[in-house]
Order: C-alpha cells, then structure tokens, then sequence
C-alpha cells in the first residue's frame, strides 16, 4: 500500500520566503549604495564593508557561543543590519568605531531580546545612537563628496540641517538658503550627511521597487513624508523666517532613509494599516518638534526608536476591522 | 464588465486548471461500491437494508434520523455484501453498506429522459420533502442538508438566492464543467431553489476566469430574475460570508449565518441536483469529481456514482504517478488528506489532487518576522500570527476575545506566510479549545 503524507491543509503555499524578502530589501538599498561610493570612494566601501562583516560575525559568534543556537547569520537580516547601519555613520568614521556600532546594533539591539523577529527596537539605529552618544565628535563631522581616496584624512563641514540650526541663532533662514546646496544636489545627495542617506533620489527609487514587489505598503513611508510635509509646511507658512520650507525638510538629513528603511523595519513596526498610520505620523510629528524645537539638527533616528517602543502598544490596541458586526450566539 | 469582489485580504494562488474545458466523462460502474451513510453534517443516516439483500438504482438504503439528516440512496443495482464499518475520507472507519454491482436496474419512478423540464409545479413545502427525500446536501464540500437550509427560521426573511459558482480552489473545475455543459439543468434547478426558498432574486457569482461560464449562464438567464455576476479572482470567494459580501456589500454577523442578512447560499451543484430531485425525480447518486494533478496522465472531470473508491478514479485518469507523495480530497487549500486511495467518493467530494513529493513537503518553520502579510490577507480581519502564538501558550480566553470562531479555515494565512508558520494548525486547535471552553461555560 502506498505511504501517503497526511497534514492539515492549506497543501500549498506561496514562494516568497524571509530570505526572498530580506534580498529583495538589500536590491532595493543597492541604488542608494552606488551613489554613496560615487560621493564617498574608498571612505563608503570601507565603512560598508567593516559593518556587514561585523554584524553578520557578532551575529555567529553571540548565536553559535552565548544562544548556543543554529546561527542563522545567513538568512540576510544581519546583512541589512550592517548596510543601514553603514548608511547612517559618517564614511570618514575609524572602522573600529563601525566595529563597536556592529556589536550594539547586533548584540544589544537584537540578540538580546531573543534574535529576528523578538527585538523592540531597530538594531541599526541601536547602533548609530551608541555611537553617537559614545563619539560624538567623530559621529558629526562629515565628508565633503567627492574625496574618492580619503577616508579618515577626508577634509569634512557641516550638514544643511546643522547649518539651518546653527545659523538660525543669528540668521534668518532666507539670509541660510543661499549657502546650503541647491536644491538639485538635495535631491541627487551632493551634500553633507551620513553616508547613505544623502541621495533623497536613490532612496526613493529603492522604495518604489520594494512597493512594486510588495515587501511594503505604503502606510509607514508616505504617513511619515505626509506628516513632516504639512507640520513643516504649516510652520513655514507661519513664519518663513525662522523656519525652512517643508522642501528642505523632506530633502535633507536622514529622513529619507529612515521613513523608507528604517522605521519599515517588519519586526518593529505595527502589524495593521492603521496602526502603521498612527506609528508613521507620530514619526513625522516628534522629527519635526527635534529638528525645529530641539536640541539637535536631526531627530530622525529618536522619533523612529521612540515609536518602536510604541509598537506593542499599538498592536495591543489598533485591530483591524473584524468582518460582521457581533450578534449573540442563540 | 464591472468587476466586483470582497474587500477584505484574500490571495490569489496559481490557478492550475488543469481539467478546464474538458468534457464531463461518465464513468464506467465500478464492480463494488461502498456507500457511507454519514455524508452529510448532522445525524448518520439509519441503515435500511441487510446482507443480501437485492437493491436499485435510487432505492432508499438509509434513512434519515432527524431534523438535520437526509436520506442515502443505493447509488447501483445489485446485492448488498455488507453492512459494516468501512474507512472514509475522514480517515476513520464508518458505518457504511457495501454493494455488489449488477446490471443496471433503475427505480421506475425515476425519468431518465434527456427532457428538460422547466417549470415546477410543486409548492415551497413539496420542493423541500421531495428534496429530502433525494438526499440532497450542499455539494460545495460543507453538505448541509438543503431542505434544512430552504427552511427560513422564524423572523428571518429571506430576499436573496445565491448560486456559488465561485470554484476559488485551485486545481477543480468540476462546477465550471457542470455550468458548461448543463447550463439549462442548473438554471432550472436554480428557478427550484427560488420557489422553494419563497424569494424574487437570485444572483449567479462566477470568478472571471471562467468567461465562457458567465457568458453561457448570462444567456440562459437572459429576462428571468437570476442575475449573472461576474467576479474579480481572488481567494477565498467561495466562501459563502466573502461571496454575500462581494455580491451585495452585506456582511454576514459574527456568529451568524447568511439568512441573518436576507441570503441562503447554494453552489451550482447543489442547483443541479434539486433539479435533478424536484423536476426529474431523481435522487442524489451521482456527481462530477475532478481528478487532477500536475504528474497524471489524463486529468478529467469524471461524473461519478457516490460510493466509488477513489482508486478506481485515479486508474481511470491514468493511474497513480510515481511521484505522488499526497493525496486531497478536494482542492489544495481546503482539501483533506487522504491516507489511501481505498476510501469511497461521497456526495461532498469535488475533487482528487494528487501532489508531488516536491510541492507536499512543508518548508522549515522560520521565525515570525512581523511582516503583516497574515494581517493583510485574513478575509476575517483576524490577527493570524497573534492567534500562533497564543494558542502555542494556551491562552484560550484571550483567543475567544480576538474572535478566533470567526476563523473560516481558508488557509491564506499560513499559505502566505515567508516563514512558514503553521498558522492555521494552531488556530484550529484554538478553536477546538475555545469550543470546550464555551460548552464548559453553557454545562454550568
């Protein structure tokens, strides 16, 4: 008689699969990476290099020796750890400092809570705030583009939203404008930043491909953009000469990056289309009230962690519409 | 065309119709056939006949024992080898009554004329004892009693006849066959279904990759009152909640039932056969399987006699290919497993799949990485992962509040999941658990 395989059904499935998913994110980032090397040379590749290699090592080493687990380095997640990682550090940082980012971002943002899927926070912005708190002169000088064979001896300045807050101290922003980059380089990433979050363009067309092949909806970026749109241009229009326009705000910093890479993160992000509204504005909201009311030019990277702490509040809470309305049961 | 569908998740597996367009092959009788008298939900049916006895095609064999039961007829002449416990498609052994096929011997009181008639003359009651009488159950796969289903509780009304003509599951094809090539039978069994259930309306809903079946359908009912609706392709549309709501944006209440918003749902065959029964006399003895499968040789919608092993099927279609590591009792999101090929076609049967070693194996079990696909593609707007892993720590309460009854059991879920996750095993045995736990509560 024959042997037969008996299981519940559905008896088939779909092909996508988390390595699928994880390498479909990574070829959405490899537009913003290509621009990245063209500004930074030598200083992205080695920034890039040093943080996928170490995140995907302290992810074997903490698995195979601490979890004594079957190491999954492998699977794609802790390569796009190191590449958003690399994205938001300055490409002039000493690689050990990258080193030392690669073991928060992996060992306390992620392993801690249990590994893939378990973490609160995003682990690459775990990475970048240690750092950042950690060496902050190094975390805030930036590279001019174009230095294609400096690294660490790149001759480095301010970028527009440090030259927007420093010089609304004494300055108008209509007397700013005129020193920070055109708008045109705002757009394609000639100008001061993190690594791989100067090209507004880029990133847009890596978000574009991951819609089209559905690794994300739309909630989280476009609630986000929306949201820092209207607040920015709200204030604008309330007073121009204290604030920048909404343009501006969209174009520079990390915003970018973060609303399409960093606060899409499945793992913490909320699970509904509502809840990722709510998540996505109040991103918006909090990055404005840092860059226009806080101590620094970028709040980007807090709004993200701060809302990932509110994710499992809002899973609790925002349901989706359950289908028919409850009648009791005779 | 306007397209419609529901609104809420869904998924869209390849379709594989391998047997559409093929014509409905009768098949020849088989020597024995085993005929169970539990094939339909409620009460088995009480054996009436013994060893030895001589049987007809159509004979009542078994009866049915209360209100939500129907009888079982002999689906074959002959003589009766065994009335014992035989292993059906649940993997089980039931009380079932074996018959030895000789010749051809038919009820007199059956017409077995290819004459079509169209009008019924019998009144809303008459229609519901007559189909009784012949058995009759949903042949969608769920087999509720119809006459049960016709009757409309007290204070319900009921506006609307729906004819499911959906065939989401891949793979079947059998209701398209039977929307094709008995296109009048089915319309004449719909205006049946009508005057039984005392409503003005009936709408048809069919997926749009059977064009062909909504142009026939759209022809045949051309100036009644049965509209023809074409659907959007999307899974789960066969669902009786998911259809009512494409068709007429109503949705059926939690915990209710479609006459709860004026509907009473029928699929196609199930139209067949109540005209079969009302217009024809004839009782429920046959039906069209689909027998499928990417290896088979010859894969075919076969009408078959109720009773037949499913052997005999696939011998027929060409005999079982070497790689066939799975076998389904009907399409391959909903469909059980057959753990052999010696079990009987009964009336809820729409289909046998066979699956290779390469699609049957479950892929290994990865971590939930939050991707929301299981949120975004529940037609219940029910939370799946949410669901996994509180019916893996056993907090059943928690799982009654999310509304784990809600769940329909389509298996878009775990057939979405990049990880996966065995989602709907889990919810399943939550809603087992909730079930005890809420009949616990009613006991006290």
């Amino acid at each position: 008689m024959n042997k037969f395989i008996v299981s519940p059904s559905p008896h088939t499935y779909t092909d996508e699969s988390v390595p699928k998913l994880m390498y479909g994110v990574i070829i959405s980032l490899l537009p913003a990476l290509a621009v990245s090397v063209w500004f930074f040379g030598i200083g992205m590749i080695v920034v890039t290099s040093v943080s996928i290699a170490s995140c995907i090592l302290f992810e074997y080493l903490i698995q195979r020796y601490m979890m004594k687990v079957k190491p999954s380095h492998l699977d794609g997640s802790a390569l796009i750890t190191g590449l958003l990682l690399a994205f938001c550090l300055p490409a002039n940082i000493p690689f050990w400092m990258v080193m030392i980012g690669a073991l928060a971002a992996v060992g306390i943002g992620k392993m801690t809570f249990g590994g893939l899927g378990n973490n609160i926070f995003n682990p690459a912005l775990v990475g970048r705030v240690f750092l950042f708190i950690s060496f902050p002169v190094a975390m805030t000088a930036w590279p001019e583009a174009g230095q294609w064979m400096q690294y660490t001896d790149a001759v480095t300045g301010a970028t527009p939203l440090g030259m927007m807050k420093e010089g609304l101290a004494f300055k108008t922003v209509g007397e700013i404008m005129p020193e920070v980059p055109s708008f045109l380089h705002l757009l394609s990433g000639k100008m001061m930043g993190s690594s791989g979050e100067v090209s507004a363009l880029a990133l847009l067309v890596g978000m574009l491909y991951m819609m089209y092949r559905k690794i994300i909806s739309w909630h989280i970026p476009v609630s986000i953009l929306a949201t820092v749109f209207v607040f920015t241009g709200v204030l604008w229009l309330a007073n121009p000469d204290r604030f920048a326009d909404p343009l501006f705000h969209l174009l520079t910093g990390g915003l970018m990056l973060g609303a399409i890479f960093m606060a899409t993160d499945y793992v913490t992000s909320p699970m509904t289309h509502k809840g990722m509204i709510i998540y996505g504005v109040g991103i918006g909201v909090v990055t404005v009230l840092i860059r226009t009311f806080g101590a620094y030019p970028e709040g980007v990277q807090f709004a993200i962690l701060i809302f990932n702490g509110f994710t499992p509040l809002i899973n609790k809470f925002v349901k989706p519409k359950r289908f028919g309305k409850e009648v009791s049961r005779g | 065309m306007n397209l419609k569908t529901f609104s809420r998740g869904g998924v869209h597996p390849p379709e594989h119709k391998l047997s559409s367009g093929l014509a409905i092959e009768e098949l020849p009788l088989p020597e024995v056939v085993v005929i169970p008298v539990s094939q339909h939900l409620g009460a088995p049916a009480k054996v009436i006949v013994d060893r030895g006895d001589q049987v007809k095609i159509g004979q009542v064999i078994a009866q049915s024992e209360g209100f939500v039961s129907t009888n079982i007829h002999s689906s074959v002449s002959g003589k009766v080898l065994k009335v014992d416990k035989f292993m059906d498609s649940s993997g089980y052994r039931k009380m079932a009554v074996q018959i030895q096929v000789e010749g051809e011997d038919w009820e007199e009181t059956i017409d077995r004329t290819d004459d079509l008639v169209r009008n019924t003359v019998l009144k809303s009651e008459a229609i519901r004892k007559k189909i009784l009488e012949a058995g009759i159950v949903g042949l969608g796969g769920a087999t509720f009693p119809t006459h049960v289903k016709l009757m409309v509780p007290k204070g319900k009304i009921a506006e609307y006849l729906i004819i499911n003509g959906v065939e989401c599951e891949p793979y079947l094809t059998a209701d398209h066959a039977l929307m094709m090539q008995r296109t009048e039978e089915v319309f004449a069994g719909i205006l049946v279904l009508m005057k039984g259930l005392g409503v003005e309306k009936a709408i048809v809903g069919i997926e749009n990759n059977k064009p062909d079946a909504i142009l026939k359908m759209k022809q045949v009912a051309k100036g009644s009152k049965v509209q023809v609706q074409g659907l959007k392709v999307k899974y789960p549309q066969g669902g009786e909640k998911q259809l009512v709501q494409a068709l007429l944006k109503r949705e059926v209440p939690s915990g209710g039932l479609p006459i709860d918003v004026g509907v009473v749902v029928f699929n196609v065959g199930t139209a067949l056969a109540a005209y079969d029964a009302v217009n024809k006399n004839r009782p429920l003895i046959d039906r069209v399987v689909t027998v499928t499968g990417k290896s088979l040789e010859k894969p075919s919608n076969f009408l078959v006699r109720i009773g037949t092993p499913v052997s005999y099927l696939v011998e027929k279609a060409g005999g079982l290919p070497g790689d066939t590591a799975k076998v389904i009792n009907g399409g391959p999101m909903m469909g059980k497993a057959l753990s052999t090929l010696d079990v009987p076609v009964v009336k809820g049967s729409s289909g046998i799949l066979l699956i290779s070693e390469a699609e049957a194996r479950r892929k290994e079990v990865l971590p939930c990485i939050r991707c929301t696909k299981c949120v975004t593609v529940c037609p219940m707007g029910l939370e799946p992962y949410l669901m996994m892993s509180l019916s893996e720590k056993a907090r059943y309460e928690r799982m009654e509040s999310e509304k784990v009854l809600d769940c329909i059991e389509c298996g878009s879920c775990s057939y979405t999941c990049p990880s996966s996750r065995p989602l709907l095993d889990y919810i399943r045995l939550g809603k087992a658990e909730v079930g005890k736990i809420m009949r616990a509560r009613k006991a006290v």
